[in-house]
């Protein structure tokens, strides 16, 4: 391919091993992280096929969805199924060589959040993993998806994935945020535009002023819903906070390796003139804070809005609409902030890091959450947990009546413990408000850390704006 | 991984749209290390009550779907997680084939390494399939790898497209490990060259 390249094009053309005749490639994969609930059945295969992991070394795992988030956990795990998962993972990883954080070790926490943190994602690299949130990686402008069992079973084997390349659709967010909106914010209201199915087929690439501001932090926030989009992957070109962020982590590049990687690093941003095959934008300054209403991420609208009707839709989404209305218990017309809520969930891959924390103690700072309610931060990984603790954020959210949790996926999809009992309503700064996501018959409201802060306090959805 | 030539089954219509993989397969059954035994809580929170008791009106449920091998969906089937754990449930049921407007891209992929094929039509050729799925037991399809076509009892035909290669390895039931590794000197060349270029990967 000659011509203009996007940033998406220039990543895969680096990682293509082989090109058959109707264009599926063999593509590399640099880096293969991989948690207890998907990678069990893809060690057996490797087992009965008598192979190895190729790359160990390329090959990361730490427990995340079924640990408990109680701090007596050094107990151990009581559900039976739950233990033995996490067992099969330290067994795979100490059997088959690869790096490894177990439930015991500090920099345990989110499999999406350790490895960034560990610096282990890089610009430029190719970042699976058997999880759809692998989009989390994209922030560092590296080509990162999730991937099925299999699939895992095959990087594994071979550190390659046969993949036909995605069509780019870029994303702009143009102009600067307004106060009190967030990369939640940002990245819920492209949804709530394009629908859970627009990205469909497309590998997202961010970009516009809003997005260059942003932390690394909001960057990851970002990227981690692209899958909820519908798209493959989402990217960001990395720029000076990339590398800012980068520098100094434990499996970083140092030294000469530092400049060398950097060099290459700065050429990765998409060429003037390239070719999206799909363009949304959207005005950094019309973006409000928003919350979902609904059992799908793309039931977004601003918190200053009122519940839907399925009148108010078009073709299946009527039916759909309906459903969500039943499900959730809420009826049209009905102002948002006047929803009730009994539950806060802060944390997730998506909203699990040190800003996201920062940015909802910021609310709860000398405030005490609404009598009844129940609240739990759970940091997304040791680091980010021992940093809080460091920063005084810690004892903010204990003062205020939060429970002060370790490190891992809890109550995102309630794989462990922590769970929505039905009819019970969270405010939660997760990824999905699918039905039953959070436990049977609970309801999930998405929305930001700091927006989940004020809910804690008010008792119902509230606009954070008013209270800043 | 069984291959995928024709089938002739009887199709359960889901209308829903954006039925996601929480709903295929709930997250207290991903629980397991093995592949097999999940057909029995295939769409759990919508087939059984709190206490497990059989809801009569979802569709798997009623007397002339329970053997049904092809489900005709709403928009954007197997949105959300990545869990392989839902082409496995489907597959134990007995569902061979899912026929919707679009897929979720990790869905559709994890299909086809178990031998499941899902078919993407038209809105109108699937409002059209969905009409006949409606008529109960005697409204079988067969769907036709090869010829790449869906027909219904009514004799409605349509084509449909597939990725060759994805159709060749559903056709003969092929490992995918097994072809990338007969490529392996070309993945030991790539691995040598870009430890060069890349040396910090």
């Amino acid at each position: 391919m000659t011509g203009p390249k996007t940033l998406y094009d220039k990543i895969w053309d680096a990682h293509v091993v082989s090109t058959s005749d109707d264009g599926t490639c063999l593509l590399y994969i640099d880096r293969h992280l991989v948690h207890e609930v998907t990678s069990p059945q893809a060690f057996e295969g490797l087992r009965l096929a008598g192979r190895k992991v190729r790359a160990p070394e390329k090959t990361i795992a730490v427990p995340d969805h079924n640990v408990p988030t109680t701090l007596d956990r050094e107990k151990g795990i009581e559900n039976e199924e739950s233990r033995i998962q996490v067992a099969a993972l330290d067994k795979n990883a100490r059997d088959f060589g690869v790096v490894y954080y177990p439930v015991s070790d500090v920099r345990q926490g989110i499999v999406h959040i350790v490895g960034p943190e560990q610096g282990w994602t890089l610009p430029g690299m190719t970042v699976v993993c058997g999880d759809s949130h692998t989009a989390t990686h994209g922030a560092f402008g590296a080509l990162a998806h999730g991937i099925g069992t299999s699939e895992v079973e095959h990087v594994l084997a071979t550190q390659t994935l046969i993949q036909k390349k995605s069509r780019n659709m870029k994303v702009e967010i143009t102009g600067h945020l307004r106060p009190g909106v967030t990369a939640k914010d940002i990245t819920l209201s492209v949804i709530g535009a394009t629908g859970t199915a627009g990205g469909t087929g497309y590998v997202i690439e961010y970009c516009g002023s809003a997005i260059r501001d942003l932390s690394m932090e909001g960057r990851m926030t970002v990227c981690n819903m692209a899958i909820e989009g519908g798209a493959r992957a989402g990217l960001i070109a990395p720029d000076e906070v990339t590398f800012a962020y980068v520098m100094g982590r434990p499996h970083a590049p140092k030294g000469a390796q530092w400049e060398a990687a950097l060099n290459w690093w700065k050429t990765l941003k998409t060429d003037g003139g390239a070719h999206f095959d799909k363009v949304v934008t959207l005005k950094g300054e019309d973006i409000a804070p928003v919350v979902t209403w609904g059992t799908s991420p793309e039931d977004v609208l601003p918190i200053t809005g009122t519940v839907p009707s399925p009148a108010d839709f078009t073709g299946g989404k009527v039916e759909a609409a309906q459903r969500s209305l039943d499900y959730m218990g809420l009826t049209p017309g009905m102002k948002l902030t006047d929803i009730a809520i009994d539950t806060v969930f802060i944390g997730s891959c998506t909203n699990g890091r040190i800003e996201d924390l920062r940015a909802a103690a910021a609310i709860l700072k000398g405030k005490k959450i609404k009598q009844g309610m129940r609240a739990m931060v759970v940091p997304g990984s040791g680091l980010v947990r021992a940093q809080a603790e460091e920063e005084g954020l810690a004892q903010i959210f204990i003062d205020a009546g939060f429970e002060w949790r370790l490190a891992g996926c809890s109550m995102c999809l309630a794989m462990n413990p922590d769970q929505l009992s039905p009819g019970e309503r969270c405010a939660a700064t997760s990824n999905r408000n699918f039905e039953g996501r959070q436990g049977r018959g609970g309801r999930t409201h998405l929305l930001s850390p700091a927006m989940a802060a004020a809910a804690a306090i008010t008792g119902h959805l509230t606009d954070v704006r008013e209270m800043m | 991984m069984d291959k995928f030539t024709t089938l002739t089954g009887i199709a359960a219509p889901m209308p829903l749209v954006n039925i996601d993989t929480d709903m295929i397969i709930p997250k207290q059954f991903l629980k397991t290390i093995a592949r097999t035994g999940l057909g029995v809580n295939l769409f759990d929170e919508m087939r059984y009550t709190l206490d497990g008791a059989e809801i009569p009106g979802f569709v798997l449920n009623q007397p002339a779907y329970r053997k049904a091998e092809i489900i005709v969906a709403g928009d954007n089937f197997g949105c959300g997680s990545s869990r392989e754990h839902a082409p496995w449930a489907l597959l134990d049921f007995g569902i061979r084939c899912v026929i919707s407007t679009s897929f979720a891209d990790i869905f559709y992929n994890n299909c086809f390494k178990n031998g499941i094929l899902p078919v993407v039509l038209p809105p109108e050729a699937v409002a059209t399939l969905m009409a006949d799925a409606q008529k109960g037991a005697n409204a079988r399809m067969t769907v036709d790898l090869e010829a790449q076509t869906v027909t219904s009892a009514d004799g409605h035909s349509f084509a449909f497209e597939v990725d060759a290669f994805k159709k060749h390895c559903l056709l003969n039931g092929l490992d995918d490990i097994g072809l990338t590794l007969e490529k392996v000197r070309a993945i030991d060349t790539f691995e040598a060259q870009a430890a060069q270029a890349r040396p910090w990967v």
